[in-house]
């Protein structure tokens, strides 16, 4: 591998991300998925960073699922996005920053066919004002959540209390980076690194310490996606492009996977489940997988988190070979106690997935 | 009196077009921009269909050439269009007024690195046309020892909206096919893949050169065009493409992959444009004054074209495209130029 | 192992990494002209059987390249060795010698 080459392209695809004053919204359903993720992200970029995120309560869904799932029309789905911009236009913000991959991937799409079909964005702009009386303003910066940690990678690597280096043998732990293809397949330009060499996790990676993984099927489409899945029938289809990505990783004997999408954590988490429970066969070191992180749960291992705090004890794949590899000390008892020390049960073991 | 005539441009057009000016007693100068002459050809090893030696070729034209003012290393600083003659400073600091100029700028050949997809610069064992004609050449390339399955991906950079290039260029299926038998010969154990979307073998001879690839080397050419290259483990390439003749995509492990990076405009055709006003069409190559009955002539009087300066041409193409311009330039320095009174007349009847 | 109501997809990708060389060479030692094959397609469009019953040797002969000689030999069973393709194949083929020489080696096990 030519270092250098990927260097040249990831500068040719720089993507102006502004330093502070943001406008946040969350995604529907990360917090179920990975609950401690976006709590995370406001944490460390308020509270540690000090940078002004601003959130408010009356935002809602960009209608994503439903458009992709073709139960609502694009005009539809134009307006309620329009609404999020009119709220961030409220609170005197032009940077807006989204949680979802998907989400971003439409608020792209829709600034894009805007500028392209300007009399739909004034068509827009009257259904808005029909419908709640709110008028919008375009946001001037769009990014997504992972490319704000990637601008700040480097403030938390000076504020970090590890690496992602594997403690015992001083060597750099082997990350694979997968990136939702809402990201930068639609429109490259808009995503850091572009569409075929993504920079924006592989920066976090090697501004934590780790060490890039890159494999053939690194940018397959891990196969989530609403439609494919919803259905039970179809969900061989989904379970089948993620296994293509495992086998493909597998020579290269990743220790983590560190993802930015909503969806694809989850499928490249549970589908280790079902592909070991119905097959027998596991991807990480005897009998283990490999633990799939979201982005904001590794900046919030390096710095130091606690992980049951990071909500990785809701992950399917355990996490603890990858806490012991990077000398986090945790409390094994703790892993399955609520607030307050409450118990709240601990789920049936595995059968062949440990 | 003898007339100059400027040419720009040392490769092949620029050499056969000044040995047959030189011929007819004009007074040639030659201006190339890199330091040595022969363009493109200087670096290739052998040429399709049969095989020629290059250097034997290019010997040829440089011989016919002697005796030909000859600037390497010197392009255009500034040019004034006179009357009818152009006043042009180079950049070696010598002033010639020249009454008729031919430009023969070439072409470039495409940076197969912007296509992103094919990793050229990123993955190790993948490199393009002009760097295996050059290890043909020397021998000499660490990216080949002995590679056991090899593959050739036709029309990278042509045909291509994304990378800017809609048309063909022309002389890639050829070289391909050329380049299939020559690294067969060389390893003889090797299974060799061209992977095209049309096989665009038009000339004398490239059907025989076709059916020789396949017969006696055993090339396997599938249609399809490679989607996507990703490096195993083992630093071997995974290669994506569809075989759109079984309607199924396909996968295949190879040791080494060859890029047919297609041809572009020569990056010198901005300045040069600029400098003698000359336009250019959508596909970047310079407007002639007729495509069919007048390909050697610029719209503009005086300026004449050759070669790979007006879109993407085979070899012997370009000498006969030169020899052309040669013909032209002649007739217009004998009865439309020597003619002051009625020059303007005779520009507009036919030029 | 548990049921989940759905499971793997098999691929239905070419592999070419499969493709069997030495037969496919003890093939072109009894027909060389295998290798001139240009899927042109003419013999599949006149073939006799084909109207009837999926019959065609550009299929066959691409079937065996793609590593799948199961499908080959299926492409060929209903041929009536009526001799049309081979009137018709603009490379000059022997096809019917090369359609028994495709059954001879690849029914082998």
């Amino acid at each position: 591998m030519i270092y250098e080459g990927k260097q040249k392209i990831w500068s040719e695809y720089q993507k102006e991300i502004p330093d502070d004053h943001y406008f946040y919204v969350r995604s529907c359903i990360r917090q179920s998925f990975f609950p401690a993720s976006e709590a995370t992200f406001l944490d460390i970029t308020r509270n540690v960073l000090g940078k002004d995120i601003f959130e408010t309560e009356h935002h809602t869904t960009c209608g994503g699922i439903a458009y992709h799932s073709d139960t609502i029309p694009q005009e539809t789905v134009m307006t309620i996005i329009a609404r999020q911009f009119a709220l961030m236009a409220k609170h005197g913000y032009e940077n807006y920053v989204c949680s979802c991959i998907t989400s971003f991937g439409l608020y792209c799409e829709t600034m894009e066919t805007w500028r392209e079909y300007p009399e739909l964005e004034a068509k827009i702009r009257e259904n808005l004002w029909k419908s709640c009386k709110l008028e919008f303003a375009k946001p001037k910066f769009l990014v997504h959540a992972s490319d704000l940690i990637y601008k700040y990678r480097n403030l938390i690597a000076a504020q970090a209390v590890r690496k992602l280096v594997n403690v015992h043998t001083g060597e750099p732990l082997k990350v694979v980076e997968h990136i939702g293809c809402h990201y930068s397949k639609m429109f490259p330009s808009k995503g850091v690194g572009g569409a075929e060499y993504p920079y924006v996790l592989v920066g976090m990676i090697e501004a934590w310490g780790g060490e890039i993984v890159d494999y053939p099927e690194r940018r397959h489409c891990c196969g989530f996606g609403f439609r494919q899945y919803f259905i039970k029938g179809n969900r061989g289809y989904s379970l089948s492009n993620t296994h293509k990505k495992f086998e493909s990783m597998e020579p290269f004997k990743p220790d983590l996977i560190i993802t930015n999408c909503p969806g694809c954590p989850y499928f490249l988490d549970r589908w280790q489940y079902v592909i070991a429970e119905s097959t027998g066969k596991t991807y990480g070191q005897d009998g283990h997988g490999i633990p799939a992180l979201t982005y904001e749960e590794v900046a919030g291992l390096v710095m130091g988190y606690d992980p049951w705090d990071l909500g990785l004890q809701t992950h399917q794949v355990g996490v603890e070979p990858l806490l012991d590899k990077m000398g986090v000390e945790y409390d094994p008892a703790k892993k399955y106690l609520g607030k307050d020390g409450k118990d709240l049960g601990s789920p049936q073991p595995c059968a062949c997935l440990k | 009196m003898k007339n100059n005539i400027l040419i720009i441009g040392g490769g092949p057009a620029g050499l056969e077009a000044s040995a047959q000016l030189q011929r007819m007693g004009y007074n040639v100068i030659l201006i190339e921009r890199s330091a040595k002459l022969g363009g493109h050809l200087a670096k290739w090893d052998r040429l399709f269909p049969d095989r020629v030696p290059a250097d034997e070729v290019l010997g040829g034209l440089l011989r016919a050439a002697e005796g030909v003012k000859c600037f390497t290393d010197t392009d255009i600083r500034a040019i004034n269009r006179l009357e009818k003659s152009y006043n042009v400073r180079l950049t070696n600091g010598i002033t010639v007024l020249s009454d008729a100029v031919l430009v023969a700028s070439g072409f470039d050949l495409f940076n197969a690195v912007r296509k992103e997809e094919y990793g050229y610069g990123i993955y190790n064992q993948v490199m393009i046309n002009a760097d295996l004609e050059a290890y043909f050449k020397t021998g000499d390339d660490k990216r080949i020892e002995n590679p056991k399955k090899i593959g050739f991906v036709h029309c990278v950079g042509s045909r291509d909206e994304k990378s800017g290039c809609r048309s063909c260029s022309k002389v890639c299926c050829a070289t391909a096919v050329k380049q299939a038998i020559e690294i067969k010969q060389a390893f003889p154990q090797a299974d060799v893949f061209c992977f095209y979307m049309d096989l665009r073998l038009f000339g004398r001879h490239y059907e025989d050169l076709y059916l020789e690839a396949q017969k006696e080397y055993g090339v396997r050419f599938i249609r399809g065009r490679v989607a996507e290259v990703s490096e195993n483990y083992d630093g071997t390439l995974l290669v994506k493409a569809e075989d759109t003749v079984a309607s199924k995509p396909l996968k295949v492990t190879l040791d080494l992959l060859v890029l047919m990076s297609g041809m572009r405009p020569s990056a010198s055709v901005k300045e040069l444009g600029e400098h003698l006003g000359m336009m250019v069409e959508e596909d970047g190559y310079f407007s002639v004054r007729s495509g069919i009955s007048a390909g050697q002539r610029s719209p503009q009087p005086g300026i004449f074209l050759a070669g790979a300066a007006t879109g993407p041409k085979t070899l012997p193409e370009t000498l006969a495209d030169a020899r052309a311009a040669a013909m032209e330039i002649d007739r217009y320095l004998t009865e439309i130029f020597p003619d002051a009174r009625n020059y303007k007349q005779l520009v507009k009847e036919r030029w | 192992m548990v049921d989940f109501g759905f499971g793997l997809v098999p691929s239905s990708r070419i592999n070419l990494d499969l493709f069997d060389k030495e037969k496919y060479d003890e093939l072109a030692a009894m027909e060389p002209d295998v290798r001139i094959c240009m899927a042109c397609g003419s013999c599949t469009a006149v073939c006799t059987a084909g109207k009837f019953v999926p019959t065609s040797l550009r299929e066959a002969i691409e079937a065996i390249k793609n590593a799948n000689s199961e499908k080959a030999l299926q492409m060929l069973e209903s041929c009536q060795l009526c001799g049309k393709c081979s009137m018709v194949c603009p490379r000059g083929i022997n096809t019917r010698h090369l359609i028994l020489s495709i059954t001879k080696v690849y029914s082998q096990k």
